[in-house]
């Protein structure tokens, strides 16, 4: 059982756990993908470099620090965030699940929202983020998810009791290893999601089409966008909902950096970070 | 209590053929996203009091009214006026964005 668990390895993640870790709290940091910072070639614009750092230096620099610190870290892609009965969270990896009292997402800037026609249009009316939500309206219906990695077949699993066929739709990615009788799995670029009122059908680029009733959506690496969906945290515009103190509607559960929106800057990250580690401490001194 | 509970054998009175403006919450117990957005709704109900009717449906027991209004994804917020359903609001939604369309 963790105090503070936080998804990112970013600024924000970093800070918000040195900040945990000297309250001598128990702390786990997990981070799958590569940080926005990495990206960035030289910043000079953050105190204390005289000539400036590359992002990536400064990245590793971080980890290295929280390692230093004895803080855990762990290079595993979270595909869900659940909250239990007692109000405390598990953490689900592609390897294993992780208890805490506290969750902080610093998940940064990362889209996962598919520049497919039509997808917009039919939120709500058939398509869907959400698997353990709103499968429930899918039952014995031919549905499909769109993606290719370990989050993708998480929702699968999900709808696999419930639907009577999934088909997996990749868009021109490779196939993912899934077995089982309803679950088929199409390669093909999906050019747009058509229907009258609700989503009807899918029509690939080479101009074929199949029938559905549903279209979930998980691509890539879940992120803060598609854990706030599930848990039913405030967003506007896919950025998480936090007031000064970097809380979300939820108590125990914060963000920091990028994922909350505003500057994208190495400095609003590492405040935020502390700013919710701090909150944290907080919290768990209060229980 | 100020929040109504509607169902299949009351909604054509309590929310159709009602004279005021009604806020309907669809929602699910197993519903985590829901568990959220439950006070919410209960907040706007008090603050909309005499103004405004404020219910839930619970889509489980009541699955011919989540066909009939489409909802297919939970929680859905939907507003009828006059009987017909104007607005409505997919998945967790902040109080004001709902109190912007009920103050229209």
């Amino acid at each position: 059982m963790y105090d503070v668990i936080i998804i990112g390895a970013g600024p924000a993640g970093i800070s918000a756990g040195l900040y945990t870790k000297r309250a001598n709290l128990k702390v786990l940091i997990i981070y799958k993908e590569k940080s926005g910072l990495e990206k960035a070639n030289l910043i000079e614009n953050y105190y204390g470099f005289e000539k400036g750092i590359t992002g990536a230096e400064l990245y590793q620099t971080g980890i290295k620090q929280a390692k230093h610190l004895g803080i855990d870290i762990k290079k595993e892609e979270v595909i869900n965030v659940q909250i239990k009965e007692n109000g405390e969270y598990k953490i689900i990896t592609e390897n294993q699940s992780y208890d805490s009292k506290t969750v902080i997402f610093a998940t940064g800037n990362k889209k996962n929202v598919p520049k497919i026609k039509g997808i917009k249009e039919f939120e709500g009316k058939g398509v869907s983020y959400c698997a353990v939500c709103d499968g429930f309206f899918y039952k014995n219906k031919d549905i499909s998810v769109l993606g290719n990695g370990k989050y993708a077949i998480s929702e699968t699993n999900e709808l696999i009791n419930i639907a009577k066929s999934i088909t997996i739709l990749t868009n021109g990615e490779k196939a993912p290893e899934i077995r089982a009788d309803n679950v088929k799995i199409d390669t093909r670029k999906v050019r747009e999601v058509r229907g009258e009122n609700k989503i009807q059908e899918i029509e690939f680029e080479d101009n074929s089409k199949i029938k559905t009733d549903g279209l979930f959506i998980a691509l890539g690496i879940a992120g803060s966008s598609e854990f706030a969906k599930k848990l039913g945290i405030m967003t506007n515009k896919d950025k998480i909902i936090v007031n000064e103190n970097m809380e979300t509607n939820i108590p125990g559960i914060y963000a920091a950096g990028d994922c909350t929106g505003g500057l994208l800057q190495v400095s609003k990250a590492v405040y935020e970070g502390a700013k919710a580690g701090l909150q944290a401490i907080k919290y768990l001194r209060k229980q | 209590m100020s929040v109504f509970k509607f169902e299949e054998g009351n909604f054509e009175k309590e929310v159709l053929e009602s004279n005021e403006v009604v806020l309907v919450d669809f929602y699910a117990d197993w519903c985590g996203p829901c568990k959220m957005m439950s006070p919410v709704i209960d907040e706007i109900a008090n603050e909309l009091l005499g103004k405004v009717k404020v219910g839930k449906v619970n889509v489980d027991n009541n699955q011919e009214l989540a066909i009939k209004y489409d909802v297919m994804s939970i929680p859905t917020m939907i507003i009828f006026k006059n009987g017909m359903p104007v607005k409505s609001f997919v998945g967790i939604t902040s109080k004001e964005a709902i109190l912007k369309e009920l103050n229209h």
